[in-house]
C-alpha cells in the first residue's frame, strides 16, 4: 500500500514535469501551427542558466528568476529571428528549422559550460523528507515541484479563462485565421505565447536540476513523452496538456515500478525484466494509440 | 664512388625526410553528448603525456588525429576507415564505448592495424576472439563490476539490490558484481538514457537490502545518487559502487551526496607512486577540472605507446612494435600493470572511501587492496 502511494506521488510528480513542458508546446503548436522540436533546448537553457546562477551566488532561489529570464530571452529572440519565418511554411521545414535549433543549443552549452554534467545546490528546507504517510518518508523537494507545478496549473487557468489576453489565446488556438481577420496583432500574440512557453520550459528545466543532472541534451530525453502529452491531450488545450501530463507521468511511472514484479510472478525473472521493461516503455505510446483511436484529435482538442 | 656517396647520402636525406614527418595515431572517441567528457578526458591525457615528451612518445615524433564517434557505432567505423584508407594510419586508439568498439575494432584488426584500447573492454573480444593485433589499457568490462562484488563481500552483506541500465554493459554489471558477491542480489534494470529513479528508490525502500550496487556511468550516476540522497538512504543503506558510478566529475557534481559510500577502482589520484605524482602534477598545471581515470588510462595507452616506439623507432616492423606493446615496459600510473594471455590487463583492484574533502565536497581516499593481480574471467576461453 505504502509502495503503491509513493509510486503514484512519483508519478504525480513526473506528471506536473510534463504538463508544464507541453502547456507551452500545445500553445504554441495549436495557436501558431509550428511544431518546435526545439522546446526541449530552452528547457536545457533554463537549467543551465539557472544552475549557474545559483552556484556563483550560492542562492537557489536567486537562480529561479535567472532561469526563467534566460529561457524567456532565448524564446523570445529565437521566435524573431527563427521561428516566425516558418509560420508560412510546411511542417517539413519547421522540423528541420528548429532540429537545427537543437543542434546549435547544444554545441553552444558545450563551448560555454564544457560537457561534464553541472550541479544545482539544493536549499537546506528542501533536502530532507517528510512523512507523508505513517512510514513514508517522501523528498520535500519532489513535493514542492508538485506544489509548484499545480500552481502554474491553476495560475493558467485563470490566465486563459478569465483574462483578455487568454481569450485571445482561445481563440487562437480555435481558428487563428478568424482571429486575424478581426484585427488582432497576431504577431504580438504569438510572441506571447511563445515567451509564455519557453519561460515554463525554463521554469520545468530549473527545477528539474537537483533531482537529475543538468547536461547537454537533456531536453531531448523528455521532449518525445512531452509531444505524447500534447497529441493524446489535444493539440492547442492547457487542460489536455494537464490531464494527459498527469495521467500518461502515472501511467508511465506504476508501469515501469509494477510490471515487471507482476510478470515475475508468470515467467522466469530475467524473462518477465525484459518483457516489463520493453512494455513499459511502450505504455505511454500504446496509450496515446488508444485515446487516438476513440477521439482522433486528442481529449480536449480545441476547436474541436 | 662518390656518385654511391652521394646517392647514400640522398637517400639518407630523403629517410629522414621522412621520419621528420610525425608518426600518426587515430583515436576514434567520443566527445559529444552527455558522456562526451570521458572521451575529452581520455583524449587530454594521450595529449598530456605527449606535450610532456616534447611531441614525442619513445623518442619518436607523434601526432594524435582525433575524431569524435558521437556514441555512434556507424560513425566510428566510418572514421576508422577514413584513417586507414586515406590517412594510411596503422595504430588506433580512443574508444570509450563498448558498443562503439564491437562495430569499429573488427574492421582494423581485419585491416592488418593494431587497436589499443583506453577504455571500453568488452567479453566479446576477451575470451575467443582474442587477438595479437587487440590491446586492452584500462580494464575487461566485468572486471570492474567484481570488484565492487567483492568488496561488498568483504564487508559481510548478504543481501543486495544491483542495479544497470537495460543495455549489454548493464547486464554485464550486474553478472560481474554476482560473480564475486555471492549472497542474494535484487535486480532492477534501469533504462538508459533515465534521470528520475523516483520508481526505483521505491522499489529499494520496499526491499530493505543490505547493501545496493549500482552502475549508472557519467549523468546517470549523478542523478542516482542525489535521488538516493533526497529518498533519505544516505547513511541508512550502503552503497557500494564500481568504478564508472564515481569517477572524480560524478564525485564534484553530487558533493555531500556521495560521502560514506564504498567505491572500488583500479586507479584513483592519490596512487603514490612516481609515475602517478608527475601524471597529476602535470595535469593540475594544465586543466582546471577534476582528473578521471579516463585521462589516467589515455596517458597509460600513450605512455605504452612510447615505451614501445622507444624499442622500435616506428611502425616499419608491425610485429615487432606488437610485441614491444605486449612486453608493457612502462611505468604505470596505476602503479602495477601486465598483460595477461588475452592482452587485457592484470592489476590490483582498491577499495576507496568517500570521504568529505573539506571544502564542501566529496573525494575519494584508497584505502585497500580488494581484488590483487587481478585479470579476467575470459583470458581462459583465449588460446593466445
Amino acid at each position: 500500500m505504502i509502495l503503491i502511494v509513493e509510486q503514484l506521488l512519483n508519478g504525480l510528480q513526473y506528471g506536473v514535469m510534463l504538463f508544464l513542458l507541453a502547456a507551452g508546446l500545445t500553445l504554441i503548436f495549436g495557436i501558431m501551427g509550428v511544431i518546435n522540436l526545439a522546446h526541449g533546448s530552452l528547457f536545457m537553457v533554463g537549467a543551465y542558466a539557472g544552475t549557474y546562477v545559483a552556484g556563483v551566488t550560492g542562492s537557489f532561489w536567486l537562480g529561479l528568476p535567472a532561469a526563467l529570464l534566460a529561457a524567456g530571452m532565448t524564446g523570445f529572440v529565437v521566435e524573431a529571428v527563427v521561428i516566425r519565418r516558418l509560420y508560412a511554411r510546411d511542417h517539413l521545414d519547421q522540423v528541420l528549422a528548429t532540429f537545427a535549433l537543437i543542434l546549435i543549443a547544444n554545441q553552444g552549452i558545450v563551448l560555454v559550460f564544457g560537457r561534464q554534467p553541472v550541479f544545482t545546490p539544493l536549499p537546506e528546507i528542501f533536502s530532507g523528507s517528510v512523512e507523508v504517510l505513517p512510514g513514508l518518508p517522501y523528498p520535500i523537494y519532489r513535493l514542492f515541484i508538485i506544489a509548484v507545478g499545480l500552481l502554474v496549473a491553476v495560475g493558467l487557468y485563470l490566465l486563459i479563462n478569465r483574462t483578455r489576453v487568454g481569450m485571445l489565446v482561445r481563440a487562437g488556438a480555435t481558428n487563428r485565421d478568424m482571429v486575424r481577420a478581426l484585427g488582432v496583432d497576431i504577431r504580438g500574440l504569438y510572441t506571447l505565447v511563445f515567451g509564455l512557453g519557453a519561460l515554463l520550459a525554463g521554469l520545468a528545466g530549473y527545477m528539474i536540476g537537483p533531482i537529475s543532472s543538468v547536461q547537454v541534451g537533456m531536453g531531448e530525453q523528455i521532449l518525445l513523452a512531452t509531444f505524447v502529452v500534447v497529441v493524446v491531450g489535444g493539440v492547442g488545450s492547457i487542460k489536455g496538456a494537464f490531464v494527459a501530463g498527469i495521467g500518461l507521468g502515472v501511467v508511465d511511472t506504476l508501469l515501469r515500478a509494477f510490471l515487471p514484479g507482476v510478470l515475475r510472478g508468470v515467467m522466469p525473472p530475467s524473462d518477465a525484466d525484459a518483457i516489463g521493461l520493453g512494455v513499459a516503455s511502450m505504455g505511454i505510446y500504446l496509450l496515446m494509440a488508444l485515446v487516438l483511436l476513440v477521439r482522433p484529435r486528442g481529449l480536449f482538442a480545441a476547436g474541436a | 664512388m662518390t656518385k654511391r656517396i652521394v646517392a647514400a647520402g640522398l637517400l639518407a636525406m630523403m629517410a629522414s625526410g621522412a621520419v621528420a614527418e610525425p608518426l600518426k595515431i587515430g583515436v576514434v572517441t567520443t566527445l559529444s553528448g552527455p558522456a562526451g567528457y570521458l572521451g575529452a578526458d581520455a583524449r587530454d591525457g594521450m595529449l598530456l603525456a605527449l606535450e610532456m615528451g616534447g611531441g614525442k612518445l619513445g623518442g619518436v615524433e607523434v601526432e594524435f588525429v582525433v575524431e569524435d564517434d558521437g556514441l555512434k557505432p556507424a560513425n566510428g567505423r566510418q572514421i576508422a576507415e577514413k584513417f586507414m584508407g586515406d590517412d594510411g594510419i596503422k595504430l588506433l586508439t580512443g574508444i570509450i564505448f563498448s558498443n562503439v568498439a564491437g562495430a569499429v575494432v573488427p574492421d582494423i584488426l581485419d585491416n592488418g592495424g593494431i587497436y589499443i584500447s583506453p577504455n571500453a573492454g568488452p567479453s566479446t573480444f576477451a575470451g575467443e576472439a582474442c587477438h595479437p593485433n587487440y590491446f586492452v589499457v584500462s580494464w575487461q568490462n566485468d572486471a570492474l563490476h567484481e570488484a565492487a562484488g567483492a568488496a561488498a563481500k568483504e564487508l559481510g552483506y548478504k543481501t543486495a539490490v544491483a542495479l544497470a541500465p537495460n543495455y549489454q554493459a548493464g547486464k554485464d554489471a550486474i553478472a560481474g558484481f554476482k560473480r564475486m558477491f555471492g549472497g542474494e542480489v535484487t535486480e532492477i534494470f534501469t533504462q538508459l538514457d533515465q534521470t528520475d529513479f523516483a520508481s526505483e528508490m521505491a522499489q529499494i525502500r520496499a526491499a530493505a537490502p543490505e547493501v545496493v550496487f549500482q552502475f549508472h556511468p557519467g549523468g546517470l550516476g549523478i542523478a542516482f545518487l542525489k535521488q538516493y540522497q533526497q529518498a533519505g538512504f544516505l547513511g541508512q543503506i550502503p552503497m557500494v559502487l564500481p568504478e564508472p558510478s564515481s569517477d572524480a566529475v560524478v564525485l564534484g557534481a553530487v558533493k555531500e551526496a556521495a560521502i560514506g559510500v564504498t567505491a572500488t577502482a583500479h586507479w584513483n589520484r592519490d596512487f603514490d607512486n612516481a609515475a602517478n605524482a608527475e601524471f597529476v602534477a602535470a595535469w593540475d598545471a594544465k586543466y582546471a577540472r577534476p582528473i578521471t581515470y579516463y585521462a589516467s588510462q589515455g596517458y597509460d595507452t600513450a605512455r605504452l605507446i612510447g615505451s614501445a616506439l622507444a624499442k622500435t623507432g616506428g611502425l616499419e616492423d608491425m610485429e615487432a612494435f606488437r610485441l614491444a606493446v605486449k612486453a608493457a615496459d612502462f611505468e604505470s600510473v596505476r602503479g602495477d600493470f601486465a598483460f595477461g594471455n588475452n592482452q587485457h590487463p592484470i592489476h590490483d583492484w582498491y577499495v576507496l572511501n568517500i570521504v568529505d574533502d573539506g571544502a564542501g565536497g566529496a573525494k575519494a581516499v584508497t584505502d585497500r587492496v580488494i581484488l590483487a593481480d587481478h585479470g579476467d574471467s575470459y583470458s581462459a576461453q583465449c588460446n593466445m
